[in-house]
């Protein structure tokens, strides 16, 4: 192994510029003659809009335009989609309402969009705003999804007068009653998953502009995929033809989800900068964040697990019910259904499993993918369900898993997955290991002299990444293919250009990339630069998330790099005057086989660009290529958590004590970079598990509106990390690689709770665990030790 | 941010005389509540007296007699790490350390905590519970009189607070439990013993802002112990009740972090 090359902890070559603050984000770029854009946003969660009135407002200050959903409507711009369809059960497509980028007639959430103002400055544009009239019909909203659903509640969208946007469901009914029916043990549970503000550091923002010259368009936005973004725009939205239209994602600072999807604001920036001739820019502050990025989570379920005499798990049967908020976002239809329960199967060898999903409207903010999308949500309903089946059978939770596993691969779920490879009691036995589980009790002693709890908690997770096989996700109702693209370009003294589809908004592409161009070409790590979240550079790519740029983004690479290995040799061949056939390309030189001659890489790319050594008809000139990679299979990440935390009964304070993770991330390429992705996983996990929790008042507000009340995880809620990796390369892809990105968020909120449920001796405690629930919990379970 | 008017001043006669001429003036010392505040455009004075100038003559910590004056503009940090503070009431000192961030803690002022008395606020329950007298440019207010309801106080308008006298105590403690999001204090309790005068303050809890336990003061009076809080609890009545913690809750924290401060001050 090189000391850059595949394997190796290189330092992330992109921090010296966000490290020394030269990042260049999306509100750093300013447009000659830039305006700026205000968006006035709903006060009500649901509202006829009776009349609005601009005049006032439209000759205030340094106003260059006041727009609402009538000059949307004017300009046949259309609304924003959601990109997957789902099915109901009777066969019925979802109801999708319109999703207009202003509102046309009618608000549904608190922070909809009801007017832009396009001003000379920011603060003009918000004055302005204060003198728009809006004369609202408030209408009664309705924020819980069991209330949206019963008869008589006010409707959201026209096109599901119950609010429903589709009953799906998934797995073999007959069967899973047939084995429940059998059933020596059933174990249930109703859970919450807990609403969450995505919160990426940088929030999201938009410069339109446009060119009259060229009559063409450009778009500098926070986008985890510029290129879909360009593409609905287009096609969909109907801004302008895609070569018309450049849409560049510059650095962006975090995404977990939120920047995959195409929101009102960039829409509106566009398409105003044409119409007041100016650029356009809208920066969202921190409070719009909380209001308009598309939240995450937000599941009620009902679960439960069927075991026979000896506790093995034989049928798993789901009934959730998923807020979409007011609106279907881009993918939001796919996450509590396609991302969601093809999981449910876990580690586990569950031989019949049904579930069944509601996706339902509210008078919230739009649902859609947050880190983990549907995988976390799975993984809470399996791995509380199985600490809890253990604990009922009087069973040790590592034992009763290790009955469990799945042990022999491929494995086919009864829910989609052919699981491809995995060693899943191999990760298990190693957490217990490096964890100490052996000694828990003698910790639990030493806790309770002090007057504390202690308890652990074991989370066994599994996650389908690398998303994914075009004609799978096609055939599941993905609008999309979900392959990516690389070109590798090599200049004439050969340095070389990696153009991704991928995007890294913290990730560290930059890095893990050049790592392996470096390692197959045998060229120095800053002889290679890659570049991304451009659609005039970059071909058309898929973007990143779910965890695939890895799996996906880099077996493109890989493949566009043997077939410039490939015409490499070629040209050597003229050059050694050999026969290709007898050409090795090792350490980054061309040799003839069973000779000493060679010819290194720079000379190649040098002979390919000149081409005196060869005739142009026989042999293009140049070393170039692109390569598109189509999965053949999800990947399967997987692996073990075990937290173990200290209650102080007295307060309710959990504390981390200690936190185990042994992934199977298949072969990593960069082991720091993947440490660090799953410490921040953990902590996001964490977060949701201790503290975060989005939360309306009836009426529609939002209470957490900031972060005054809206708890982030902070550096000392969180342990110090004890990271182990094993390794089952993934066989669906030339690299082996599995993903990493996701797996923290994943594995973390189950060991929380599994081990604070452990800890206060009975499992009624929800998420977020915050002082006050733990302090509850914690008090019943003395009260109830105190009865007994 | 609306339009205001900036004014610098170098002293507080300079800030008062400003002041009386412009009604909806508001005084900025640290600007740690009033600039977010007026971001977010809910508040919009006509005009900002900034006292950041007048630090020369507003800041600064002094030891006279069993007292020690901090002047009105001294930073959260300097009171923090003042190794007189430390030494006479390191309650005092590492209340000052608990508040908000470093970055807060640089720039707030004791004066502009004071001033605002926000209820999670931590400074307000040192003060009532050290007994401080509160210095403005007319007048003396003890502290008993000056914390007068939620963000209120006795300060009249165009009133400036220049110091905060504290007499030393014989023992005091402070312990927060603070707000899992803000991290202001969501129960702050800051016990102080002086003579045989008790004191037990609640800062955080209270749904009209930082108050006196009198049940905890006269046990503790009895002995100063924390035996003598066996079987006193605080009730749940005008208690706030939120997100993050209910009034039962509120109430039983106040228990403990009243235990737990009688210990630390103690030397427990």
């Amino acid at each position: 192994m090189s000391a850059t090359g595949v394997g190796a902890s290189v330092r992330r070559k992109e921090d010296l510029r966000f490290i020394t603050g030269r990042g260049q984000y999306t509100d750093d770029i300013n447009r000659h003659g830039q305006a700026y854009a205000y968006f006035l946003r709903s006060p009500h969660a649901h509202a006829e809009i009776n009349r609005l009135d601009t005049a006032k407002a439209a000759k205030m200050p340094g106003v260059l335009a006041i727009y609402t959903g009538d000059d949307i409507a004017a300009d046949k711009i259309g609304g924003l989609i959601c990109g997957w369809m789902i099915h109901s059960k009777d066969g019925s497509p979802m109801k999708a309402g319109a999703h207009p980028a202003l509102a046309q007639g009618k608000v549904r959430y608190v922070g909809d969009h009801v007017a832009v103002i396009i001003a000379e400055t920011l603060a003009e544009a918000r004055d302005a705003s204060e003198m728009i009239k809006v004369d609202y019909k408030v209408l009664p909203a309705v924020v819980d999804m069991n209330d949206a659903v019963k008869q008589g509640a006010p409707v959201i969208h026209d096109v599901s007068g119950n609010n429903t946007v589709y009953n799906w469901h998934l797995g073999d009914k007959a069967a899973t009653d047939a084995a429940f029916a059998k059933a020596k043990h059933i174990t249930k549970l109703d859970l919450v998953n807990n609403r969450l503000v995505p919160n990426p550091m940088e929030p999201r923002a938009a410069v339109g502009d446009y060119e009259p010259g060229t009559e063409s368009f450009t778009l500098y936005t926070t986008s985890q995929n510029p290129h879909v973004a360009r593409l609905v725009l287009s096609a969909f939205i109907g801004i302008a033809a895609e070569n018309k239209l450049r849409v560049i994602a510059p650095d962006v600072g975090g995404g977990f989800g939120s920047k995959i999807f195409i929101y009102a604001e960039e829409t509106v920036c566009v398409w105003a900068a044409k119409k007041v001739g100016r650029p356009v820019k809208w920066t969202s502050d921190r409070s719009e964040a909380f209001l308009s990025d598309a939240h995450g989570r937000d599941h009620l379920t009902h679960a439960e697990l069927a075991l026979d005499e000896k506790g093995k798990t034989i049928g798993l049967r789901v009934h959730t019910k998923a807020n979409l908020g007011a609106y279907l976002s881009t993918f939001s239809s796919s996450v509590p259904t396609y991302l969601y329960a093809p999981l449910l199967s876990g580690q586990y060898d569950i031989p019949a499993i049904y579930a069944e999903v509601d996706g339902v409207y509210t008078n919230t903010a739009p649902v859609d993918a947050y880190r983990g999308a549907g995988r976390p949500e799975a993984t809470f309903v399996v791995e509380r369900l199985i600490e809890i089946a253990a604990r009922e059978t009087h069973t040790d939770p590592a034992q009763f898993r290790l009955k469990n596993f799945i042990r022999s691969f491929p494995h086919q779920t009864p829910v989609i997955m052919a699981y491809d490879v995995g060693n899943y009691q191999a990760s298990l036995e190693k957490a217990l290991e490096m964890s100490d589980y052996r000694n828990i009790g003698k910790r639990k002693a030493a806790s309770a002299r002090e007057g504390k709890l202690r308890g652990i908690g074991i989370s066994a997770y599994i996650e389908a990444c690398g998303i994914a096989p075009s004609a799978a996700v096609g055939s599941l109702g993905a609008g999309v293919g979900l392959w990516e693209s690389a070109e590798v370009r090599v200049n004439p003294i050969g340095t070389v250009e990696v153009l991704t589809g991928s995007h890294s908004h913290g990730q560290g592409h930059e890095t893990t990339f050049a790592q392996l161009v470096s390692d197959r070409l045998g060229i120095p790590i800053d002889n290679v630069s890659i570049v991304h979240g451009d659609t005039d550079k970059v071909q058309m790519g898929m973007g990143t998330y779910g965890s695939r740029s890895g799996a996906v983004g880099m077996s493109a690479i890989f493949k566009a790099l043997d077939k410039v290995i490939a015409k490499g040799k070629k040209v050597a061949a003229y050059c050694l005057e050999a026969s290709a056939e007898d050409i090795d390309f090792k350490d980054g030189k061309f040799s003839v086989k069973g000779t000493d001659k060679d010819i290194d890489f720079g000379s190649v790319a040098l002979q390919a660009y000149i081409a005196h050594k060869f005739n142009g008809q026989d042999l293009e000139p140049g070393l170039k290529e692109g390569a598109f990679w189509d999965p053949t299979n999800f990947t399967f990440p997987a692996g073990v958590h075990i937290c173990e935390v200290e209650i102080d009964p007295e307060t309710g304070v959990t504390r981390i004590d200690r936190w185990t993770a042994v992934d199977d991330f298949g072969r990593v390429i960069n082991p720091m970079i993947v440490e660090g992705q799953v410490h921040g996983g953990i902590g996001q996990g964490v977060g949701q598990a201790l503290c975060e929790g989005a939360y309306y008042d009836k009426s529609g507000q939002l209470i957490t509106a900031s972060f005054n009340d809206y708890c982030m995880p902070r550096a000392d809620d969180l342990p110090s990390y004890n990271v182990g990796m094993t390794q089952t390369p993934c066989p669906s892809n030339p690299l082996g690689i599995k993903g990493c990105g996701e797996a923290g968020a994943i594995a973390a909120p189950p060991a929380v709770i599994n081990a604070i449920t452990d800890a206060v001796g009975h499992e009624n405690v929800a998420m977020p665990a915050t002082p006050l629930a733990v302090w509850r919990a914690a008090q019943n379970a003395v009260a109830r030790k105190a009865a007994e | 941010m609306y339009q205001f008017t900036y004014h610098r001043v170098d002293s507080a006669r300079k800030a008062s005389n400003l002041a009386e001429k412009n009604e909806d003036a508001k005084f900025l010392a640290g600007g740690m509540t009033l600039l977010p505040t007026m971001k977010q455009r809910l508040a919009s004075p006509s005009a900002l007296i900034d006292l950041n100038s007048a630090s020369e003559k507003l800041a600064g910590i002094e030891v006279k007699g069993r007292n020690i004056h901090i002047g009105a503009m001294t930073r959260h940090y300097d009171v923090a790490n003042s190794k007189d503070v430390q030494e006479a009431i390191p309650a005092l000192a590492d209340l000052a350390g608990m508040i908000g961030d470093p970055a807060v803690r640089h720039r707030g002022t004791i004066g502009g905590s004071v001033a605002n008395n926000d209820p999670a606020a931590d400074y307000p329950s040192a003060l009532l519970a050290l007994n401080a007298t509160i210095h403005t440019n007319k007048r003396k207010i003890t502290a008993d009189e000056f914390f007068t309801g939620l963000f209120e106080t006795a300060l009249e308008p165009g009133e400036l607070i220049t110091k905060i006298v504290f007499p030393v105590p014989s023992k005091a403690a402070y312990m927060k439990f603070p707000n899992p999001a803000s991290r202001y204090a969501m129960v702050g309790v800051f016990v102080a013993k002086k003579g045989k005068d008790v004191r037990v303050t609640v800062t955080g809890a209270g749904s009209s802002g930082v108050f006196r336990a009198g049940k905890f003061e006269a046990a503790l009076t009895a002995k100063f112990h924390v035996k003598s809080l066996e079987g006193i609890s605080a009730t749940a009545e005008g208690l706030n009740s939120d997100i993050h913690a209910d009034a039962a809750y509120r109430a039983h924290l106040i228990g403990v972090m009243a235990r737990r401060a009688v210990n630390k001050a103690n030397g427990k």
